[in-house]
C-alpha cells in the first residue's frame, strides 16, 4: 500500500460516506448534537438539509429519535464526540437501540476518540467508549485508519440493517490506504508479512504499528502488522492465522487495554491458539496537549510498540 | 391510514375499563410479580385513547400510516398488554403468561414480541424522544398519524423527558405528537412530593406546550381531554391526567406500598369483587 492521498482526519470522511449513501438509494436521516462543526454532520446537512436534524447538546435525545426514526425504516445516523456518544447516553443505545427487535438501523458515528482529541484534556479523551459499545450484542464497531477507510466503512455499516459504532478521530492522519482499497466489514487488512510477531492495530495505532515494524526489521524482527478496523465482530480467521504463523501478538489501539481491541483479540487467542500477547493501550486519565505531544506522553509510539513487541516475543515457548 | 372506531359509548368504555382492571390483577396475581399500582391508574386513559382515538387497526398492526401509542412508563406492562388483548392485537389467553418464561409478555414491553407493542421499555425516560423519531419520520414521508406517549407523572424526573419536550415544539410536531401524564402521585419510593416535587402542568407550560387537564378516572373527562388535545393548535399538547394509583382496589388505592408489589390470593378475590362492582 502507498500513501497517495494527503493527511486527512477520519472525522471528515463522515458527509462523504452519507452523501454516497443517499446517491445510491440508502435512506439516510443523520442527526447531530450542537457539535455537526466537529463532527462534519454539518456539511451533509448543507447538501440535503431535509436529511438532517440538530437536536442540541442532548445526546439522550438524539439516541431516542434516532431509534423511531429508524423502527419507521430510516437509516438513522447519529454523531457526536466519543466521550458523550455512547458516554452520554449509553442507556439509550442500550434500551432504545440494541434490544428492541434485535437491533434497530442506528449508526452511531463518533469522532474525537481516544486521547489524540488532544488540548480538551482528560473529560473529552474517550478512553472506554469501545468498551461500552462492543458490549451491546448486535452492534458492529469499525475504528478506521485514515480518511479513505473511514469513508468505506461508514458506508458499509450503513449498508446493513444492524446497529453500528464507527469511531473517528480528530487529527489529520497520513493515508495509510490508496483509492484501491476496498474495506470489508469483519475483515483485517494484512498491511506487512511478518514471520516472529504480528502488531494487531486499529485507528490512529495502524501508522504506528508500521513504524515499529521498521524499527524491527532494523534488529533484524520480521513483524507482521494487521489493520484489524473491526473490533466486532473481530477477524477471528486472522488472529488464528498470526498465533500460528508468527506466535506472539501486540495489541495496540488508542484506548484501555480492557475492553477494546486487545480484549476481543485476547478472547480469540484464549479459545483457539494460545499465544504471548502484549496489550498497548491508554490506562490512565489523561491532559492536555497536542495530539502529537499526547501520542508521547501516553507513550504511543513505535518505540514503544516495537517494545512490546520484544516483550511477546520473549514469552513464546 | 387506519381510522379509529366509531364512538364507543362512555358506559361501554367503562365496561371494557372493568375488564381490563380484572385482567391487571389477576395477571400480577398469576405472575406473583409486577407493577398494579400505575397500571389501575392509567386505565381510563388506556381505554378511552385505544377505543375512541387511536387510528389502529389490529388486523394490519403494522400499517405504515397507523398512530402510534408508545408506553414510555414501561413497567405499567399489566395495562398495556390488557388493553392490547382487549383491543384484538393478540389472544387473552397469553395474559397469563405475563413475566413467565417463554412468553412473550416480558415484564417490561419488547418491541414487537407480539402485534402492536411499539417500543421497548423499562428504563423510563425515553418514549417521547422515540415518538420525534417516528414523527420525522412520518412527516418526511408525507404521513399524517399521531404519536401519543403515555409517561408516569415520576418518570418526569429524568431529563431526558426535557430534552424531548423542548425538541417537540422546537420541530413543530404538535399535531403528531401528544403526550399523556399519569399523575398518580406516587412513584417507586413513595409519595412524589417527597421523592422528588415536580409540577407537571406548569413544567410542560414553560417548555411551550398546551396543557389539559382532567380527572383522569372520569371517562368522559378523559375522553373530551384526548379530543381537545388532537384539535390543532400551535403548541404541542399534553393530557395531564390527575389519578389515583392502584385505582379500583380500595387497599391498592394511593398506596405506594403497590407500586410494584403483586396480591395475595385473598385480596385478589377482594380486588376482583370491588372491581366487578365498581366500589373504589
Amino acid at each position: 500500500m502507498t500513501q497517495t492521498a494527503p493527511a486527512a482526519a477520519t472525522r471528515e470522511a463522515y458527509p462523504f460516506a452519507l452523501i454516497e449513501l443517499v446517491e445510491q438509494g440508502v435512506d439516510v436521516v443523520a442527526i447531530d448534537a450542537d457539535l455537526s462543526v466537529s463532527t462534519m454532520g454539518y456539511q451533509f446537512g448543507e447538501k440535503y438539509p431535509e436529511r438532517w436534524y440538530t437536536v442540541g447538546v442532548a445526546e439522550q435525545n438524539m439516541v431516542g429519535i434516532a431509534a423511531g426514526l429508524a423502527a419507521c425504516g430510516k437509516t438513522a445516523f447519529i454523531a457526536s464526540f466519543a466521550a458523550f456518544l455512547p458516554g452520554r447516553c449509553f442507556d439509550q443505545l442500550r434500551t432504545s437501540v440494541a434490544q428492541p427487535r434485535g437491533g434497530l438501523n442506528v449508526k452511531c458515528v463518533a469522532s474525537h476518540g481516544g486521547i489524540t482529541v488532544g488540548e480538551d484534556g482528560m473529560s473529552a479523551q474517550a478512553i472506554e467508549d469501545l468498551a461500552l459499545v462492543t458490549s451491546l450484542i448486535p452492534f458492529d464497531v469499525v475504528v478506521p485508519a485514515d480518511f479513505e477507510a473511514a469513508k468505506q466503512a461508514i458506508v458499509a455499516v450503513g449498508k446493513t440493517t444492524r446497529p453500528a459504532y464507527v469511531r473517528t478521530g480528530r487529527p489529520k492522519v497520513p493515508a495509510i490506504y490508496g483509492s484501491d482499497y476496498r474495506f470489508e466489514l469483519g475483515k483485517a487488512t494484512r498491511l506487512r508479512e511478518g514471520s516472529d510477531v504480528t502488531i494487531i492495530a486499529c485507528g490512529v495505532l495502524v501508522g504506528i504499528a508500521l513504524e515499529a515494524a521498521n524499527l524491527l526489521a532494523n534488529e533484524g524482527v520480521s513483524a507482521r502488522v494487521l489493520d484489524m478496523a473491526t473490533i466486532k465482530p473481530v477477524d477471528r480467521e486472522a488472529v488464528i492465522a498470526a498465533a500460528r504463523e508468527t506466535g506472539a501478538i501486540v495489541t495496540a489501539e488508542e484506548h484501555q487495554t480492557t475492553g477494546g481491541l486487545g480484549t476481543a483479540v485476547a478472547r480469540v487467542l484464549a479459545e483457539t491458539v494460545p499465544a504471548p500477547v502484549s496489550f498497548v493501550g491508554v490506562d490512565r486519565y489523561g491532559t492536555s496537549g497536542k495530539w502529537d505531544e499526547l501520542l508521547t506522553y501516553f507513550d504511543l509510539t513505535p518505540a514503544r510498540v516495537a517494545a512490546a513487541a520484544r516483550d511477546a516475543i520473549s514469552r513464546k515457548r | 391510514m387506519p381510522t379509529s372506531l366509531a364512538p364507543v359509548s362512555v358506559d361501554e368504555l367503562k365496561a371494557i375499563a372493568k375488564r381490563v382492571r380484572a385482567h391487571i390483577v389477576e395477571m400480577v396475581y398469576e405472575a406473583q410479580s409486577g407493577h398494579p399500582g400505575g397500571s389501575l391508574s392509567a386505565v381510563e386513559l388506556g381505554v378511552a385513547l385505544y377505543w375512541n382515538h387511536l387510528r389502529v387497526d389490529p388486523a394490519n398492526p403494522e400499517d405504515p400510516g397507523r398512530d402510534r401509542f408508545i408506553l414510555s412508563k414501561g413497567h405499567a406492562t399489566p395495562f398495556y398488554y390488557a388493553v392490547l388483548a382487549e383491543r384484538g392485537f393478540f389472544s387473552a389467553d397469553l395474559l397469563s403468561g405475563f413475566r413467565k418464561l417463554g412468553s412473550p409478555l416480558q415484564g417490561h414491553p419488547s418491541m414487537k414480541a407480539l402485534p402492536g407493542i411499539e417500543m421497548s421499555g423499562g428504563s423510563l425516560g425515553q418514549g417521547l424522544s422515540f415518538a420525534i423519531g417516528h414523527a420525522l419520520a412520518g412527516r418526511l414521508e408525507g404521513r399524517e398519524f399521531r404519536c401519543w406517549v403515555l409517561l408516569g407523572d415520576g418518570e418526569l424526573n429524568e431529563g431526558q423527558v426535557w430534552e424531548a419536550a423542548m425538541a417537540v415544539p422546537h420541530f413543530g410536531l404538535g399535531d403528531r405528537v401528544i403526550a399523556l401524564v399519569d399523575r398518580n402521585g406516587i412513584q417507586n419510593d413513595g409519595f412524589a412530593d417527597r421523592i422528588m416535587r415536580t409540577n407537571p402542568p406548569a413544567m410542560f407550560a414553560g417548555f411551550g406546550w398546551k396543557v389539559i387537564e382532567c380527572d383522569g378516572h372520569d371517562m368522559a373527562a378523559v375522553d373530551a381531554a384526548l379530543a381537545e388535545a388532537e384539535r390543532p393548535d400551535e403548541r404541542p399538547r399534553v393530557v395531564v391526567a390527575h389519578t389515583v394509583k392502584g385505582k379500583g382496589v380500595s387497599f391498592m388505592e394511593n398506596n405506594p406500598g403497590f407500586h410494584g408489589k403483586a396480591p395475595t390470593r385473598e385480596q385478589l378475590e377482594q380486588a376482583l369483587a370491588q372491581i366487578a362492582e365498581g366500589l373504589a
